[in-house]
């Protein structure tokens, strides 16, 4: 394998990857998906390297995710719920990273709120930093283990037609999806209404939907986002259940698609507000538990090329 | 062939939505005409057709009136579906679309099933309604626009409230456009109002009473297009009365923007003055313009920037009205004058009266498309007949309407309802 083709000291977007820097982690996470399949899953990889998993916002599933395939490959993980300690003692960004890098940390892990932050930090610090979230702005290792359960099911990634339907304005899932999806040949869509979409989203290479039997028709992949519950009453969308009779994925919406379409969600779902249960259980068409499998092969993919551009001297920009 | 058939003879026909006006004749089978024109045959129609004789009175499409206020349910002492629709068929409006100032207000889908099963019981004239845009009409959180259009909701209002918050407004309009739902603006900048009544200026100063400055129409007219533009959402201006607004609207429709408008005739047939003594009838939201004003809406009106006239029926009782000018209630009464009070604009030589009937028939049911307002064949039987001329003064006390609340009474005006037809049926026959 080469191990230059992916030259980046961070992880902080897919925007300003190249295909082909994406099919190499997606390459390298194949082969992790296999080893985790296996009873002995630990290796020595990242022996000796310390991750911390720096999380300025609650998150249970992804922070977890990140600590297995640290864990997995050797790495002595540290998890800090940032969002409970210095910063409700009004401790800056910057002086939080600044705290970090005296700790000699290897891979910082890093969610914050506000789109834009992650990047902030890792111009502070000396080791590398993988974006886990940032405001509405970008989350690449969501968009990756997407690409790689769509690729490993459908063989696959350009020419396929991959609907992202619900509250793409506040989604950085739906933003590195567009970003990755585009890059790879794959044609996008949204649907949503439109208070839910950005401005110029048509600009980011997408085709805009607001109905979803339109927006579904004859695409390959259906991938639903979750609505916050904080913009489901009123002030995005009226109610749960019009959200549900307009924009929630069912059977009967999911008719427009393919026949083999498949389902993704980046979970938490809400039942019964963007995805029915019998659609999100249905376990020839819904990817969603694949998707969490998928997750730890590629952080660790992502992981241990990231430790190895350390290894190598002084970091390469 | 079966139930009803009915031959109208001799009218003088007009349809301001093929543009005929020429005397003829109607046949009306069931509910629906089935023929019109100078020489159609009765032929084949059975020895039991009912000929009316109309003897060149005018037969138009039956009004439709955008804009009421039915006060059911929450308020049938003052106005209920039952006397709204009797107002309705006596003033010659075969369709009308009630606002959803109701208590409990319609902002939720029960709210309109209840209306509709009411209008069926009522079958006099055909009843629509609009919904809040915003739950509670509270101004903040969006309406179930996608289930309420679902259910026949024809459009999306905050009432007699102007949607005041911009970012509200901007949702409001985006999220009704993934619908291809209309929203219509009360256009008064509520912040710049205030506790005003009336127009300011020299009448206002004089009676003492606070005033609002004509500008808070077009400052909210001017906001709402902006986001129109930015939305592309369907928007209607609701009882437009200043000539910033009118022209304002004029420009945005040269740019394509879709927008229209409609006035009331209070701001065609009355100024500030009205107010004169306190008049508490005269007081209406937004208030009675200056006479410039008044005559832009004319001229809006004429060159078709006003796209409808409405009633903007709004009944009130006695305690509501007599009151100080500042306690007292916003409106007027307005079924029952429509049809003479628009007719003053073409007596007065403003406009035809193809044009006068456009305003009130196939303009404001193109704007809610409702499938109505016209006279073809095959089309519902649903039109008036009315005398253009005959000359007689508002009696106020005749209204059907639970309430009186009109300045106009007394006025002489020209043109009386003969009879009204909805699907066929006589809803109102004039006693002989």
């Amino acid at each position: 394998m080469d191990h230059h083709a992916y030259r980046h000291r961070h992880l902080l977007g897919i925007e300003g990857l190249t295909p082909e820097d994406i099919t190499y982690v997606l390459d390298l996470a194949d082969t992790y998906v296999d080893m985790n399949r296996e009873a002995e899953k630990k290796k020595s990889t990242l022996r000796g390297r310390t991750l911390i998993n720096c999380f300025f916002e609650n998150s249970t599933r992804t922070r977890t995710s990140f600590e297995v395939a640290g864990k997995r490959l050797g790495a002595d993980v540290i998890n800090m719920a940032v969002a409970v300690s210095s910063m409700r003692k009004g401790e800056t960004l910057i002086d939080t990273a600044m705290t970090l890098n005296a700790m000699h940390p290897d891979v910082l892990v890093v969610r914050h709120p506000e789109s834009g932050a992650v990047q902030l930090l890792s111009e502070k610090v000396d080791c590398a930093v993988i974006n886990a979230g940032d405001g509405s702005h970008e989350h690449p290792t969501q968009a990756l283990l997407d690409a790689l359960t769509i690729r490993r099911r459908k063989g696959k990634l350009g020419g396929l037609t991959v609907a992202i339907c619900g509250d793409v304005l506040h989604s950085r899932v739906a933003r590195s999806n567009i970003a990755l999806l585009n890059a790879m040949g794959t044609r996008v869509r949204v649907v949503a209404p439109r208070t839910l979409l950005p401005a110029a989203v048509e600009h980011l290479g997408v085709e805009v939907f607001h109905d979803m039997a339109a927006g579904l028709a004859d695409v390959d992949i259906v991938m639903m986002l979750r609505l916050q519950s904080e913009r489901m009453h009123g002030s995005f969308v009226p109610s749960t259940r019009e959200y549900f009779r307009f924009f929630g994925l069912d059977e009967d919406k999911l008719k427009a698609a393919k026949p083999d379409a498949l389902i993704m969600h980046p979970g938490p779902m809400n039942r019964g507000v963007e995805i029915s249960s019998t659609v999100a259980d249905d376990i020839d068409r819904s990817l969603i538990r694949q998707q969490v499998e998928m997750g730890v092969a590629v952080r660790m993919a992502c992981l241990d090329i990231m430790a190895r551009e350390l290894g190598n001297g002084p970091p390469i920009k | 062939m079966s139930g009803l058939r009915r031959l109208f003879r001799g009218a003088r026909l007009i349809d301001p939505e093929s543009g005929r006006d020429t005397v003829g004749d109607l046949i009306v089978v069931d509910d629906r005409i089935a023929a019109i024109g100078a020489n159609i045959s009765a032929e084949g129609l059975g020895p039991d057709v009912e000929v009316v004789e109309l003897d060149g009175l005018c037969l138009a499409p039956g009004l439709v009136d955008m804009r009421v206020q039915l006060r059911e349910p929450g308020a049938e002492h003052i106005e209920s579906i039952e006397s709204g629709s009797q107002a309705a068929a006596a003033g010659g409006v075969t369709t009308m679309v009630a606002l959803p100032n109701t208590e409990p207000p319609v902002d939720d889908v029960s709210v309109v099933e209840f209306l509709a099963r009411r209008a069926r019981e009522v079958r006099l004239a055909k009843i629509h309604t609009y919904a809040a845009a915003t739950k509670g009409m509270h101004g903040k959180e969006l309406t179930e626009i996608g289930l309420l259009a679902a259910n026949g909701v024809v459009g999306f209002t905050d009432g007699v409230k102007a949607i005041a918050d911009a970012l509200v407004m901007r949702r409001v309009l985006a999220y009704a456009r993934t619908f291809d739902q209309l929203v219509i603006q009360h256009p008064e900048e509520p912040s710049l109002a205030g506790a005003g009544e009336v127009t300011e200026g020299e009448i206002a100063t004089r009676l003492g009473l606070a005033g609002i400055t004509p500008a808070a129409e077009i400052i909210m007219v001017e906001r709402d297009l902006r986001l129109v533009a930015i939305t592309g959402a369907r928007y209607h201006v609701a009882h437009v009365s200043t000539e910033a607004a009118i022209d304002a609207i004029r420009r945005a429709k040269a740019q394509g923007l879709p927008v229209t408008c409609d006035t009331a005739p209070p701001y065609f047939a009355l100024n500030e003055t009205a107010i004169g003594d306190y008049r508490t009838f005269a007081k209406l939201s937004p208030p009675l313009r200056g006479e410039s004003d008044r005559q832009a809406v004319v001229a809006g009106l004429a060159d078709g920037t006003i796209d409808a006239i409405a009633s903007d029926h709004s009944p009130w009782d006695q305690d509501s009205k007599r009151l100080p000018f500042s306690s007292a209630s916003c409106g007027i009464v307005g079924l029952e004058t429509l049809l003479p009070l628009s007719l003053e604009l073409y007596h007065n030589r403003h406009m035809s009266l193809l044009d006068v009937l456009r305003r009130l028939t196939v303009a404001p049911a193109r704007i809610l498309r409702l499938g109505v307002g016209g006279l073809a064949a095959g089309a519902s039987a649903d039109f008036v007949v009315f005398d253009p001329d005959a000359k007689y003064r508002v009696e106020t006390d005749k209204f059907r309407s639970k309430s009186k609340n009109a300045p106009f009474d007394g006025r002489p005006v020209q043109g009386r309802v003969e009879l009204t037809i909805v699907d066929g049926r006589s809803i109102f026959e004039r006693a002989a």
